[in-house]
């Protein structure tokens, strides 16, 4: 079951920049584009654990700013050469606030 | 006969009441209701009659003869203020009428922004005759208009209106036009072809106030600004009409809910138009309101028919300006972008693919192709086989591939390649059959190239079918795999063009992404804001972490940050400070670096700005340590305590650094001072690195130290301390107008020569002052505080957002 969760006002994120959410099992980062849409992934880099929030992002990706390892939003995959895969969440925007799955993420503790 | 009772008189009524009366003439005796005093006209084609391009007449759908012919009973003029529906009638000002079935058609309504000043005369909305001629009306005298909202309407109104003599300016608030039908690069295309017909265009505009005493005079930005304003005109959204229906207490959701037959929540009340909710969707277009009109239509005759909602697509009615959208840019696994962009003809086009199939569109400046692709859309073609000319259009599916190099050889020869300096294929052929064998030869003969570069492709390829096995390609870098243009072509793009926004750069330079990548975007933003420093806003987003959180990532996701000491010199009060706040925010490792200052390392994200500002009370500016900009000054103690100083260092040190601090440049750059020849700051392996001498100040440039070791060369002596600041900033303004984003200077003189960089900073006395003047400006601009500003402004964005609550339950 979806379980929707207001984080806050999409405007808190900048067009193209990212927020960092605490939660109790770990880090998310939440992504806005350059068309507005959001976007959730696991904050840890596969790499060396960079944290994404922190990246820049461009279309539909971000790359990782330790060491521009660059990651699919929409799989969470590493492009190009490297391998490696980030978790990603359900999130969208609804009348201005960004949104995200809850129960998707209280799953990724039960899983951990 | 079963009475039909119909409120509004719209495009979406009147549709359903052709097919009713198409299909089954004489099943319903029709009373219509409309607030508006006249029967159904085109909505649409308001704008060609504000423009002029159209009169009321020729816009009317149904004249008073189809009425009487289908004996519709016409209550025009007549607002229906209530639903009764248990008695099952609906009341109008002239009285109540009797129902059977009843059609809610009622649109929606004009959303106006609640701001002081929304009621004053002079501001309409536009939705209807009356709008559009009371704007009419108003542009005959002339004078300012000020269109707020820079959608579909706002667009349309500014431009009858600049069409008619006014003034006008268009307000947006988000950051491009029309951003939920345009990308970024389409909305940058547009406003420039708005601007070239004089309408002003301002995004991330916020309107405050409306202002003026008995009528509208001016309307106050959110910044502070005003604009004068005899007309103003909202058209920032709409939303369904649906008062009566909530009144009535049928269910409305953001509309009025209906099922897949236009029925509401009451089985003999329907609904159809703009006032409608289907599943959570809302219509503001007039083709799925046709769709719903038929099934309605059927719906009351008792056939069964089912409303789909289809893709949509989106036209401007603005003479000249060609721009088509279509389908969906939200969010969706997997998708991808195919972008084309002919700077030259002012082309751009995205596709946006997913699953092997186009879900969304965009095009600007040629929508020749757009209903092709909207079909394809609209059908979920598999377009995997055509992917790699797929963004070409219909033409150029279905045969062999395309060939670019026959394309080429099978232009004639007065076909122009370059633009910039109209060369065309003959004359590079000829310079080719001459003797010029390469791509620099060519450009050196003929200019073709020489601008703006965007055709350096097509000139290689008249080199390659002339010169067949005999041509070579010199490999070029370019910036990244979004462009072909390598830096130094971009840099030149950019002036030469005086390109001042990303979205400019990105069609001019035929970017193949739609917002560029990790490396060309900080390139770009450089380029960019060293240019056009009060043009161009500086773009943290397009900036590496350390310079959008203006401190140094550690590889543990933590920061350093390292509060400046000018010249090296501090005090026990700054000490003091930076001891406390290492205490106060438990900082792991305090560290003195090379640079001559000390370094906090290990602080948290979340406590950079109270860190910062605890520092800035100090008086301490936090330091440039991750910048590509002005890093540290080094200086030894010269005359102030040195037996051999010839010159106070420390103090020149010091100047230097006030002066410099704060520019942003192509990589970092170091200073040093050093009070003689000994040199105890270590100058001639700096950027910019001064040995003082008795009789004045040696400067010298392009040292290294780093990944190279290199000592400076001289660049000159000179006299004065002023004269070495002089010469010294000339330089580093030098360096960021002509170096490429990550070269040190050191790279940059090997590539442009020292004696080309003596000319201009040395010799030539007007271009020395032209070169300082441009770095005040600069300076103007760049000089501030960020950390300051970040704990004033954004200290919000460093922290995360707190879900920790949530999974306790
Ligand atoms: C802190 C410091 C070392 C220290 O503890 O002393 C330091 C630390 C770093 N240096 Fe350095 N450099 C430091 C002085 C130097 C010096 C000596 C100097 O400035 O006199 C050099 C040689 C001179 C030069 O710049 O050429 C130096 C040459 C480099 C280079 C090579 C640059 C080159 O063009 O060759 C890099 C890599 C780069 O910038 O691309 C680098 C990069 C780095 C970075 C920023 C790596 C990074 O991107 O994270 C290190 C950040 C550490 C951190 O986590 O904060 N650091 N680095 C010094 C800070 C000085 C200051 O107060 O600002
Ligand atoms: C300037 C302009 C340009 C447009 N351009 C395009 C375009 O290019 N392409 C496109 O697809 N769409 C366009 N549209 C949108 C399109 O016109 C609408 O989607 C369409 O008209 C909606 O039809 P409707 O029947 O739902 O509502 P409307 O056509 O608005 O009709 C509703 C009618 O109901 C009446 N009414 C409301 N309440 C009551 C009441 N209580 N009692 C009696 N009557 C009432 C209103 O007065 C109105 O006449 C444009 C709209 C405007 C204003
Ligand atoms: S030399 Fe500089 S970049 Fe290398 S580890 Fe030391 S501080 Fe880091
Ligand atoms: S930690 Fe992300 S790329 Fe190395």
């Amino acid at each position: 079951m979806t379980t929707w969760i207001d984080i806050g006002p999409l405007d808190a994120i900048p067009p193209r920049g990212a927020r960092k959410v605490t939660t109790p099992l770990g880090c998310v980062a939440v992504f806005r584009t350059g068309a507005d849409e959001v976007y959730a992934l696991e904050n840890r880099c596969p790499h060396k654990g960079g944290p994404l929030a922190d990246g820049i992002v461009h279309g539909h990706a971000v790359t990782c700013p330790l060491h521009n390892w660059v990651f699919d939003f929409t799989t969470g995959e590493a492009q190009g050469a490297d391998t490696g895969r980030v978790a990603t969440y359900p999130a969208r925007v609804e009348g201005g606030r960004v949104l995200l799955d809850a129960a998707r993420l209280q799953a990724r503790s039960q899983a951990a | 006969m079963k009475k039909l009772v119909v409120i509004g008189a719209g495009m979406a009524s009147g549709r359903m009441l052709e097919e009713l009366f198409d299909t089954a003439p004489g099943a319903y005796a029709v009373t219509l209701f409309n607030a508006e005093p006249r029967g159904n006209y085109n909505r649409i084609m308001l704008s060609p009659v504000l423009s002029g391009e159209k009169s009321y007449a020729e816009i009317v759908t149904h004249d008073d003869a189809w009425y009487a012919a289908n004996a519709v009973t016409c209550r025009f003029g007549e607002a229906v203020t209530r639903i009764d529906r248990a008695r099952k009638v609906v009341v109008g000002a002239q009285g109540e009428v009797p129902y059977d079935q009843l059609v809610i058609a009622t649109g929606s309504a004009p959303f106006i922004i609640p701001v002081p000043g929304r009621d004053l005369p002079g501001v309409i909305t536009y939705r209807d005759l009356d709008d559009t001629n009371a704007m009419i009306e108003a542009s005959g005298k002339g004078g300012s208009a000020v269109v707020i909202g820079g959608g579909l309407l706002g667009l349309e109104a500014a431009a009858g209106l600049r069409l008619r003599g006014m003034e006008v300016t268009v307000l947006h608030l988000s950051g491009h036009l029309m951003e939920r039908q345009l990308d970024e690069a389409a909305g940058f295309l547009l406003r420039r072809d708005l601007e070239h017909r004089g309408i002003k265009v301002m995004t991330k505009a916020s309107t405050t106030a409306i202002l003026g005493d008995d009528r509208v005079e001016a309307v106050l930005l959110e910044d502070g600004t005003t604009l004068p304003a005899d007309l103003v005109v909202m058209a920032v959204g709409i939303r369904p009409e649906t008062r009566l229906a909530t009144d009535a207490g049928l269910e409305v959701a953001r509309g009025i809910a209906i099922d897949a037959q236009m029925r509401t929540s009451d089985p003999d009340i329907f609904a159809v138009g703009e006032c409608v909710d289907f599943n959570g969707q809302l219509f503001g277009l007039v083709a799925p309101l046709y769709d719903q009109a038929k099934v309605l239509a059927q719906t009351l005759l008792g056939a069964e028919a089912v409303f789909v909602p289809k893709e949509l697509s989106t036209k401007l009615k603005v003479t000249g300006c060609d721009l088509f959208s279509a389908g969906d840019f939200a969010e969706g696994p997997n998708r991808e972008d195919i972008v084309f962009r002919d700077p030259g003809r002012g082309v751009y086009k995205r596709l946006v693919i997913e699953d092997d199939a186009i879900i969304g569109a965009v095009m600007y400046g040629d929508t020749a192709d757009s209903n092709w692709f909207f079909g394809q859309i609209r059908d979920g073609a598999d377009i995997s086989t055509l992917r790699d000319t797929l963004i070409f259009g219909p033409a150029f599916q279905g045969g062999a591939p395309v060939d670019p190099m026959a394309a080429v050889a099978a232009l004639p020869p007065e076909a122009e390649i370059c633009g910039c300096n109209g060369v065309c294929k003959g004359t590079i052929v000829a310079a080719i059959n001459g003797g010029a064998s390469d791509l620099a030869a060519v450009k050196a003969q003929t200019k073709a190239s020489a601008s703006c570069g965007t055709c350096t492709g097509l000139v290689e390829q008249v080199l390659a079918s002339t010169l067949g096995d005999r041509f070579t390609r010199k490999a070029v870098q370019p910036v990244c795999g979004c462009t072909e243009l390598t830096h130094e072509d971009l840099r030149r793009l950019i002036k030469s063009q005086s390109l001042k926004s990303m979205p400019a750069v990105w069609q001019a330079g035929a970017w193949k992404t739609p917002d560029g990548c990790h490396v060309c975007r900080p390139a770009l933003n450089f380029y960019l804001l060293a240019d056009w420093p009060l043009e161009y806003r500086d773009d943290l987003q397009s900036r590496f972490i350390n310079e959008r959180k203006h401190a140094n990532i550690q590889k543990d996701g933590t920061f350093s940050v390292m509060p400046r000491m000018w010249g090296g010199i501090t005090t026990p009060d700054e000490l003091r400070a930076i001891a406390d706040a290492a205490d106060k925010f438990a900082v792991p490792t305090v560290k003195v670096t090379g640079g001559q200052r000390i370094d906090l390392l290990g602080v948290k994200s979340e406590d950079l700005p109270a860190i910062w500002a605890d520092l800035n009370a100090a008086g301490m500016v936090s330091g440039h340590a991750y910048s590509k900009g002005l890093r540290t000054v080094k200086t030894c103690v010269g005359t102030d305590h040195c037996r051999f100083g010839t010159q106070d260092s420390t103090g020149l040190g010091i100047k230097l650094e006030k002066a410099l601090w704060g520019s942003w440049t192509p990589h970092k750059v170091k200073l040093a001072v050093s009070g003689c020849p000994r040199n105890c700051a270590e100058a001639t392996c700096k950027d910019v690195g001064i040995i003082c001498v008795d009789s004045g100040f040696q400067i010298g440039v392009a040292g290294a130290a780093g990944m190279d070791l290199k000592e400076t060369e001289r660049l000159g002596q000179v006299e004065t301390e002023e004269e070495a600041i002089a010469l010294t900033i000339a330089f580093v303004q030098l360096y960021r107008e002509n170096a490429k984003y990550l070269d040190r200077p050191y790279k940059w003189v090997a590539k442009v020569g020292l004696d080309w960089v003596k000319e201009r900073v040395v010799d030539d006395l007007a271009e020395r002052q032209r070169l300082i003047d441009a770095f005040a400006v600069s300076q103007s601009v760049y000089q501030k505080d960020p950390w300051a500003e970040h704990v004033r402004e954004r200290s919000e964005q460093y922290k995360p957002v707190n879900l920790s609550g949530f999974a306790a339950e």
